[in-house]
């Protein structure tokens, strides 16, 4: 699956929100720093997970790919083409290559609009993907392929129930037929009991269509089990990035250690003898972060140089993948499941 | 004599071999104009002190109403208790006044909501909204009070509490909201607190540190603790026994380590094997087929038959008592012995 043809290449992305004061003569005081260099390549068929708390940026991350916002500087280049730069019917074209599933089904989808239009409302946009006349028999399939009833067609979302809305919110993501899916928190709104049929549902499409995904969810046990290599974001950057074995079982940065042992383990057996690493306090905020490492404030193993020098996310000794952070070891904190 | 507050309250010790907190038999209707929805039947749990039970389910299980119903805090119509006892201390709440309610709600039994920026009252600082709790319900003045409100803040860990016993709380991220929650939940050491979903908003680092003020609460105060979650991780790491819901039902009962050794009921086992495990990956999850039952129009027999992979004949027709299986432990499925022996 993984190591297919490079489609996604994202170099020192930044994205910067301004703080402004004044009225009638607003005056830049600061900035949100809300994405903060981030770098990274999806290839063919790939899942890349990204966790991270919230605020870290992995929304504006989201937002940034699919050029729903302007990055500050870098580049986000699909196919080797920069979509951040792109205008017009550049832009139109490289849209359809990539699309997005929302988090919260109950909200994303118009209540006034039927099945049918909202499947159907990006061959209106891109009408040569799928000439008038066979508009409907297109969204039909879509709806076959999602695991909905096509004779559905004409109903509204608020006669579905969660999980059937986020099956017609991933068959609206299909129905360009886009190399890749940007998927943020895609079942964190669903029921226990139907989160595993929507997971099932996407790793299916993806070996059927040849799809990459970038999967950002906040249940690391969810992210596990579908991604193929996973971010870990802290504060605007990443700090860890790696194959979903190296960051699981071998995580390097003090703060992917600290976040997979409050994960809580689905068994009571020795629950007792745990270790937990319990970070004090909240995360600092991005219009003001700490000099050096974002970390250090929360780190146990903080040092001066923390404060002085910024890590790059770079593979360190004694470790096979990258991490940002000058004390980088592996350190086996808990299997989760 | 200044009157302390166990004189005037209604409830008192004679509760011998009661549990502290007994929910028996509880049904909970709705009467709506689209018919009867019947959103509990026929619950019955116990806590007792320090002791956690963890009610799993799904929205719509009913677990939320169960706890609103203990609270006293159902809106009556359109909710109606058709039938069941919540005894606490031996004496039936459904029976007392409201006057006598209104001394037990807050002071013996205590709620923690959900979404913790939603509960707060965002127009007045959070110091003034705990030490409401001390003004109201002891009598104390507004200077007495505020001082119990920055002890209340130190005691959840919220750091600088004098300095921001006067700020609101939109000026709190949302797990110091949390704690400002819990402050006001335990301000008057209630003997029992309903956890209804008290982290699931919070990311995972600090969902860790609120239920670790938690377990150090109730070490120290002996609360029975009732938390509500559909969280299967929450309930292994800090639960005693729990008590699982499905359509108003409670569908297995049981310690926490022998439901997660071996699951009695199908819709549980279902629950635990959809977790995605490490040696499961790239393979497809585990998933309970079908979708939960609306409330309207609760399936026959057993509300589980539709999407139950154990169903036979009489599951569509008869429902199922919860069979004891061992002491505590129950299960309401007729075919709880394959499903423990795990035959499928």
């Amino acid at each position: 699956m993984v190591n297919g043809d490079r489609i996604l290449e994202v170099r020192d992305l930044v994205k910067h929100f301004p703080l402004t004061q004044g009225i009638l003569f607003k005056r830049q005081i600061g900035a949100i720093k809300a994405v903060d260099g981030v770098s990274f390549d999806l290839h063919k068929g790939e899942t890349l997970g990204i966790v991270g708390e919230s605020g870290c940026g992995k929304s504006t991350l989201a937002k940034v790919l699919m050029a729903l916002e302007r990055p500050t500087s870098g580049s986000v280049l699909i196919n080797g083409r920069d979509i951040g730069r792109a205008k017009g019917a550049e832009l139109k074209r490289m849209r359809r290559n990539i699309q997005m599933v929302m988090q919260d089904p109950y909200t994303s989808l118009n209540p006034r609009m039927t099945v049918g239009d909202i499947v159907g409302e990006p061959f209106e946009i891109h009408t040569e993907v799928a000439p008038k006349g066979d508009r409907r028999k297109k969204v039909q399939e879509l709806l076959d392929v999602v695991g909905l009833n096509p004779d559905h067609i004409n109903r509204y979302p608020h006669q579905f129930s969660g999980g059937q809305r986020q099956r017609i919110g991933i068959a609206r993501g299909l129905a360009l037929q886009p190399e890749i899916i940007v998927c943020d928190e895609p079942v964190s709104a669903l029921d226990v009991s139907i989160q595993a049929q929507v997971i099932n549902l996407l790793e299916r499409l993806q070996n059927e269509f040849d799809l990459a995904y970038i999967f950002i969810a906040h249940d690391l046990s969810v992210v596990r089990h579908i991604s193929d290599r996973v971010g870990v974001m802290y504060l605007g950057k990443f700090v860890e990035l790696g194959k979903d074995t190296e960051i699981y079982d071998k995580p390097a940065h003090p703060y992917t250690q600290a976040l997979l042992s409050a994960v809580p383990v689905p068994d009571p057996e020795g629950r007792e003898q745990r270790e937990r690493i319990i970070l004090q306090g909240d995360p600092p905020s991005p219009a003001n972060p700490p000099s050096g490492c974002r970390f250090r404030t929360r780190c146990w193993k903080a040092q001066e140089i923390c404060a002085e020098e910024e890590p790059l996310l770079q593979i360190r000794p004694g470790t096979g993948h990258e991490s940002a952070c000058h004390f980088a070891e592996t350190h086996d904190v808990v299997h989760i499941g | 004599m200044k009157k302390t507050s166990a004189d005037v309250l209604p409830v008192e010790g004679v509760y011998g071999d009661e549990p502290l907190l007994a929910v028996d038999d509880l049904h909970v209707e709705f009467r709506t104009r689209a018919g009867i929805v019947r959103a509990v039947n026929g619950v019955s749990y116990t806590v007792n002190p320090g002791e956690t039970l963890a009610v799993l389910g799904e929205s719509g299980s009913g677990k939320s109403v169960t706890a609103q119903a203990i609270m006293g805090i159902l809106d009556m119509p359109p909710a109606h208790i058709p039938h069941g006892e919540i005894r606490f201390k031996g004496t039936d709440l459904l029976k007392l006044s409201e006057e006598a309610r209104t001394q037990v709600r807050g002071q013996r039994i205590a709620m923690i909501f959900q979404d913790a920026l939603s509960a707060l009252n965002p127009v007045f600082t959070v110091g003034w909204q705990i030490s409401e709790m001390f003004r109201v319900h002891r009598g104390m003045s507004k200077a007495d009070a505020m001082k119990k409100a920055v002890e209340l803040m130190d005691r959840v860990r919220i750091p600088a509490a004098r300095q921001r016993v006067n700020d609101y709380p939109h000026q709190f991220s949302g797990g110091m909201r949390q704690r400002i929650m819990i402050a006001m939940s335990i301000a008057l050491d209630p003997e029992v607190l309903i956890a209804d979903e008290p982290t699931t908003a919070l990311d995972v680092t600090v969902q860790a540190q609120i239920m670790d003020l938690l377990a150090d609460l109730q070490r120290e105060s002996q609360m029975g603790l009732i938390l509500i979650t559909h969280d299967l991780g929450v309930v292994a790491d800090v639960a005693d026994k729990i008590a699982v819901m499905y359509a108003g039902r409670i569908v297995e009962r049981a310690s926490v380590h022998d439901i997660y050794r071996a699951p009695a009921h199908p819709y549980t086992k279902g629950l635990l094997e959809s977790i995605p495990r490490v040696d499961l990956k790239g393979q497809d999850l585990y998933a309970i087929k079908g979708l939960p039952p609306n409330l309207l129009e609760l399936p026959t027999g057993c509300a589980f038959h539709p999407r139950c992979p154990y169903r036979q004949d009489n599951c569509v027709t008869d429902v199922p008592p919860l069979y004891q299986i061992s002491g505590t432990r129950g299960s309401a499925c007729h075919y709880w012995r394959e499903v423990l022996d795990g035959e499928r």
